[in-house]
């Protein structure tokens, strides 16, 4: 192979890359097994690239920057796992509530507590969609291997940007710590969406809170010409403190909706035999090879099951999970945690007690054989 | 002078929220003065503030102004600061917001002497909450969680900022109007990080609950019971709380480093 973007490397690095390549300029983090090589590749990498890296005092203060540096209109990302991503809430809901673009990594490990903080898990679906306080709506993605992780980690940039949110972006150890072949795309060749900027001239009153007729909010960095106020409190178009229970009602409703209603522009999935299969498996992150080891064992005997990945987690992309789901006999959510996905399959399929969760919880990677035996045994065939 | 503090603040949010008699708008004034003595312009500064009474300073100007979490602050400023060096970033806090909740990034701002300016309005409470007890309060102190006397030691802010390692370190009350505005002045053109306390009084709370009187006799404490480093006063009682400048030192500075190495890194 003569093909220079052609890479062996770890899931992390490849996170770390695509990051770069989507333009990040500022990173912040805390060391924490297994998230702490992106922490250590940001700090060789960006001072190359002219961008910034800063080892913060602990979690809450990494979040807590880099929302600081997106102000001021730098593309920004901190990277952890379950402890550190716990921290983090607080400042990811200032984030939200205050529409700020940023990315965040959670390098999902084996929970709760400290748990096994070198081994894999799934367990942080829940958290990375209802950490916070408050209701609202957050994008959270993932991938399963590493040419995925390369396209999900640009796209989770460019749709924090296109939403105004912070979106998570929810490995696993097992591809965090995988080494694997992976081909970095060309400058140019897949999009990398900038930063919205306002068009309103100096001196004419900028309302950063004032979406525009498509629902946009076109930013102003802090340091230039439009001088505004960013608050946790529900605000007006100034950006300023509200209780006015008009404003805040839309305000709730605006961060809640602009996701949920862009839900299938958000959605990403991949599906691998679904046209004829009678038996469905759901899965994403690392979970999603082994679900697809399976079904190609399965194919290989002429038994018809099929995969549908989930790249997109939250918003749930439930009008594809139904449309797919609708004629399979058996849906089998295969994850590494006491059922967390499955409960939303079963919330937006037609057929509920048809969905089932084929797990495994002891800190080991789910196998085919695991797929396969309890499978065998929820479909009465014996083990 | 040539200027005019309306020129600084959104006149479209006030009046403001503090309790008749805080000492907050007094610092917000010298505040205010000193930059505009400064000549800094009003896009160059970022004034971002945690939670609490004095966080809502940050709505009253007309800065870039980030108002974000309890204890916060000095993260977010941090942030912004190393991403646009060239910004002036001022934080105010309160005495529970600097070093109750933000007492672990209040030490390491000190440490990495990043160029911020942290002003500390120390009104020994918790003043938007109802009156407890901050770490700033001290013994004997009576609060709605030490109703029968605080048994919760303090700390000194100025010791502790230099201990951490802050290269501007001063202290003045909002009875020492002028003194307020100069170590602000100060403060903001120090390179590296400053700690300004100012001790400012909360006649709702504080000052009710120990029967320290109206504003004006909590005015007359901070007269009465400081006095200015070196001062013949001090040397006479120096059981006084010391007013002043304690330290102006200059040391690397956090973001001046990091570009260095980014150049020598470049160069390779």
């Amino acid at each position: 192979m003569k093909n220079k973007q052609l890479k062996f490397m770890q899931g992390n690095e490849v996170c770390a890359e695509a990051a770069l390549y989507a333009g990040l300029e500022f990173f912040a983090g805390y060391p924490i097994t297994p998230s702490s090589e992106i922490l250590e590749y940001m700090a060789k990498r960006l001072p190359e690239l002219g961008g910034c890296f800063i080892q913060m005092e602990d979690e809450i203060a990494s979040m807590c920057a880099i929302i600081g540096a997106s102000l001021t209109g730098r593309k920004s990302m901190t990277a952890t796992s379950g402890p550190g991503f716990s921290l983090m809430q607080e400042a990811l809901g200032f984030a939200i509530m205050a529409e700020i673009p940023c990315v965040v990594v959670d390098i999902q490990r084996f929970g709760p507590s400290t748990g096994l903080p070198t081994q894999g898990a799934q367990q942080d679906v829940y958290q990375a969609r209802w950490g916070r306080h408050g209701d609202h709506s957050i994008i959270v993605l993932t991938a399963s291997n590493h040419q995925d992780v390369f396209y999900i980690t640009v796209d989770a940039f460019n749709l924090s940007e296109t939403y105004r949110v912070p979106v998570i972006l929810l490995f696993d150890e097992i591809i965090a710590h995988l080494r694997e072949k992976v081909i970095f795309p060309e400058p140019g060749e897949i999009p990398v969406i900038e930063r919205l900027r306002t068009s309103v001239p100096e001196g004419v009153d900028y309302h950063p809170y004032l979406p525009r007729e498509d629902g946009r909010l076109p930013m102003s960095d802090f340091g230039g010409k439009h001088r505004y106020n960013v608050t946790g409190l529900f605000h007006d178009m100034w950006g300023f403190p509200t209780t006015d229970p008009k404003i805040v009602h839309g305000l709730l409703h605006h961060l809640v909706d602009k996701i949920e209603v862009n839900v299938n522009d958000i959605a990403r999935t991949k599906e691998y035999y679904l046209d004829d299969a009678e038996v469905i498996l759901i899965s994403y992150g690392s979970s999603a090879r082994t679900a697809l080891h399976t079904v190609r064992s399965k194919r290989r005997k002429g038994e018809r099951w099929g995969l549908l990945e989930l790249n997109t987690l939250w918003p749930f992309p439930r009008s594809i999970v139904r449309e797919k789901c609708e004629d399979a006999d058996y849906i089998f959510v295969v994850e590494m945690n006491m059922g967390q996905t499955v409960n939303e399959v079963k919330k937006c399929v037609d057929y509920p007690e048809r969905v089932y969760l084929v797990n495994r919880v002891d800190g080991i990677f789910i196998t085919p054989t695991d797929v396969k035996n309890i499978t065998r045994l929820i479909m009465g065939r014996g083990v | 002078m040539g200027y005019s503090i309306k020129d600084y603040i959104r006149k479209r949010f006030f009046p403001h929220i503090w309790c008749p008699g805080c000492g907050h708008g007094i610092i917000l004034n010298n505040m205010l003065r000193a930059i505009a003595e400064l000549g800094i312009s009003k896009n160059e500064i970022v004034m971002v503030s945690g939670i609490g009474c004095s966080s809502r300073i940050s709505g009253y100007v007309d800065f870039h102004s980030l108002h974000t979490l309890h204890g916060r602050a000095l993260a977010f400023a941090t942030g912004v600061k190393l991403s646009r060096p060239n910004l002036y970033v001022i934080v105010p806090m309160g005495d529970g917001d600097a070093l109750a909740i933000g007492g672990n990034h209040f030490i390491h701002a000190c440490r990495r002497n990043i160029d911020l300016t942290a002003i500390v309005m120390n009104n020994r409470i918790y003043g938007m909450t109802g009156g407890q007890f901050s770490p700033l309060s001290g013994k004997e102190i009576k609060a709605t969680t030490a109703p029968y006397s605080n048994v919760d030691p303090s700390f000194d802010t100025v010791n502790l900022a230099i201990a951490a390692g802050a290269t501007f370190v001063a202290r003045t009350t909002t009875y020492h109007f002028n003194e307020i505005k100069e170590y602000i002045k100060k403060a903001i053109t120090h390179k590296g990080f400053s700690v300004v306390e100012i001790l400012t009084q909360c006649p709702t709370h504080f000052g009710r609950r120990n029967n320290l009187g109206g504003p004006v006799d909590m005015l007359k404490f901070f007269r009465d019971n400081t006095a200015l480093l070196g001062s013949k006063k001090i040397k006479q009682n120096p059981d006084l709380i010391p007013r002043g400048i304690f330290v102006e030192k200059q040391l690397p500075e956090y973001t001046e480093e990091y570009e260095r190495i980014k150049k020598r890194v470049k160069q390779k």
